[in-house]
């Protein structure tokens, strides 16, 4: 999706808000080494600001005690992990086995055609950016489409379009 | 033929809160499981048969049989939860719809093992799931089912959700535990194996979570209770998730060892729009495709598979109608695998790679017979040379496509042929 080989700094200093804060506190307990935290400090800045920048990654080697490099490396390895800012509502488009079955290429050529938007671009206004993901554990309902993590299931082009219509 | 042991609740409404679960049986198992000593809880699930539900179907007892004793090192548990192989959705019934009978189940396996600190290993894209999950754990420590005392006994047991973040690889055991640990996930190479030098240098059992919940029922009933479900050598029941071209896909319990055809026909409805079979994923994407007369006599369980030449899998079937083409599905399955290679082995990292593009060549007409030859060889040369078997799990199915689909090929590559011989 975005990409991954470097940073962007946003010329602010970054910190968890109280409640990532209070999240962190009550997690780091529960690992054997600070370092196992890598991983949900970086959900905590994903689900506070909604991307990884610079100075969170820096923020996050600190409070945990070890190398910015390796906060890196686990943001820029794990896929998830924005590292850009993305649009206002992230789709996620399936396009593995069984909703490639059952027509996922249709919904993904109506995003293009529809919004000019093809996989792994934000739309101008910001509102939206789209990603082509791998099967996301919901292939019984297939094709599956993700927006902001809430699964829709099912889908085709009509409930698509009635569903991005609602999404301001 | 559906049967309800680990889905028995499921139906309920509000079936993932603790008060619904309870009433109806969640739980019960833990005085019994206090009063029984751990190594005759382990006898008896090496006595259930019960294998591993991750794909390798390997018995759950015998595996932790392998700890080894007195290390004086904490013993890990970490539950398989990253369920991200295409066409597998079994285990996310259990979070969402049942998470208090994969937490007794945890309690279970711990107590049996040793173990007083648990992962449980969650794909990042379950966002929704991972809420209901860590709402039923908070449930389950404020009741005093997990904590310093479970059940009021003088044992603690701590059990912590780490989510994952976009790697199927990650499902891999020992680089679900490079995960936990706070790396990349790159499979570690065995041995050592994980129950002797796992998470943190420490003795860890890896165990998927279909595996952990189907616990309750065999210290609740017995190990000859869950024996009368499935065949011999694969007893119980299974979650399997039939997708693709069937008119009622969905998730269905069944027990073991039922005709592969009859369930794909009765169960999930048969082949969509009343098209013809042209051929069925048994486990996963992973494993090797059945044509419909190889599945006419295939059963659902690990031995008929493996007497097909492929594997049980995860029980992800996918059916695959008259109209699928071959050539495509590969280069679908291809681009997945090269995708998620975690790139430290060559032969994976840049095999894959190389296979795709080959097939890109063929789907533009552009292929000749020694592209598909090559394919071919690429499969036998890239498998078993790897730390993992994520590679495998590419070059298997493809191999079967290759040899059991040559003619679409074929065809692809007659049409390249042609194109050249009008310029
Ligand atoms: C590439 C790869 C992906 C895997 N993904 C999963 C998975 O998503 N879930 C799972 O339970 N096992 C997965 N496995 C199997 C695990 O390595 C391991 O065998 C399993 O979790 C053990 O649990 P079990 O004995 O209860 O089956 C995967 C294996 C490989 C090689
Ligand atoms: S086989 Fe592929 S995924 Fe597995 S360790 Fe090697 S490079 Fe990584
Ligand atoms: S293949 Fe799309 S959700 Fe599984």
């Amino acid at each position: 999706m975005s990409d991954r080989s470097h940073l962007i700094a946003t010329g602010k200093p970054f910190q968890f808000d109280a409640e990532r804060d209070a999240m962190f506190e009550r997690l780091v307990v529960r690992y054997p080494t600070r370092e196992s935290m890598i991983l949900p400090s970086l959900w905590l800045v994903q689900e506070q600001e909604g991307w990884v920048s610079q100075e969170a990654i820096a923020y996050i080697a600190d409070r945990i005690g070890t190398f910015a490099s390796k906060v890196f490396e686990a943001a820029t390895f794990y896929t998830m992990y924005h590292l850009r800012p993305m649009g206002r509502y992230h789709i996620c488009i399936c396009r593995t086995l069984s909703c490639w079955l059952r027509g996922k290429q249709e919904i993904v050529d109506y995003l293009r055609g529809e919004l000019g938007l093809a996989p792994g671009e934000i739309s101008e206004d910001g509102r939206f950016s789209l990603e082509e993901v791998e099967c996301l554990g919901h292939c019984g309902t297939a094709p599956v489409v993700q927006i902001n993590g809430e699964f829709y299931e099912n889908m085709d082009v009509d409930k698509l379009k009635s569903l991005l219509a609602t999404l301001v | 033929m559906e049967v309800k042991i680990l889905s028995a609740r499921f139906h309920l409404k509000n079936s993932n809160t603790l008060k619904v679960a309870k009433k109806h049986g969640a739980y019960k198992t833990l005085d019994k499981l206090f009063a029984t000593a751990p190594e005759d809880v382990i006898d008896e699930v090496k006595r259930s048969g019960l294998r591993g539900r991750g794909g390798a179907g390997f018995p759950a007892g015998v595996k932790w049989g392998f700890l080894p004793k007195n290390t004086g090192k904490p013993v890990y548990l970490a539950v398989n939860s990253d369920e991200s192989e295409p066409a597998t959705f079994k285990d996310r019934y259990i979070l969402v719809k049942d998470p208090h009978l994969l937490i007794e189940g945890i309690i279970i396996c711990a107590y049996a093992i040793g173990c007083h600190d648990t992962y449980i290993y969650i794909r990042g894209e379950y966002t929704t799931q991972v809420k209901v999950l860590q709402a039923a754990i908070d449930e389950a420590y404020a009741a005093g089912y997990l904590g310093e005392k479970v059940a009021g006994q003088d044992y603690r047991l701590d059990v912590t959700v780490h989510r994952g973040a976009g790697a199927y690889v990650c499902g891999e055991e020992t680089a679900l535990l490079e995960s936990i640990e706070g790396k990349k996930g790159q499979p570690r190479s065995k041995p050592p194996f994980p129950a002797v030098a796992g998470l943190y240098g420490c003795p860890t059992i890896i165990n998927n979570v279909q595996t952990i919940a189907s616990l309750p029922f065999i210290l609740d009933k017995g190990a000859d209770a869950y024996k009368a479900y499935g065949t011999e050598k694969s007893p119980g029941t299974h979650l399997f998730g039939i997708s693709g071209h069937v008119e009622k896909p969905g998730m269905y319990e069944l027990p073991l060892g039922l005709p592969l055809l009859e369930v794909i026909n009765t169960v999930a409805g048969g082949v969509w729009k009343g098209r013809k079979l042209k051929g069925i994923i048994p486990g996963g994407s992973s494993t090797p495709v059945l044509l419909p007369e190889e599945a006419a006599d295939a059963t659902l369980d690990y031995e008929s598979m493996a007497a097909h030449k492929t594997m049980f899998g995860s029980g992800g079937i996918v059916v695959l109608d008259e109209t699928v083409d071959i050539v495509q599905l590969v280069k679908n399955l291809i681009d997945f695998y090269h995708h998620e290679s975690c790139g430290q082995c060559t032969p994976c990292r840049e095999g894959l790679g190389w296979m795709l593009k080959i097939i890109k060549k063929i789907l533009r007409r552009e292929g000749t017979m020694d592209d598909v030859l090559l394919l071919r060889e690429l499969c036998d040369n890239i498998e078993m040379k790897t730390v993992c078997v994520l590679s495998a799990a590419c070059t298997m199915p493809v191999r079967s496509y290759l040899d059991k689909f040559r003619h679409e090929f074929e065809a692809y590559v007659a049409d390249a042929a042609t194109a050249q011989a009008c310029q």
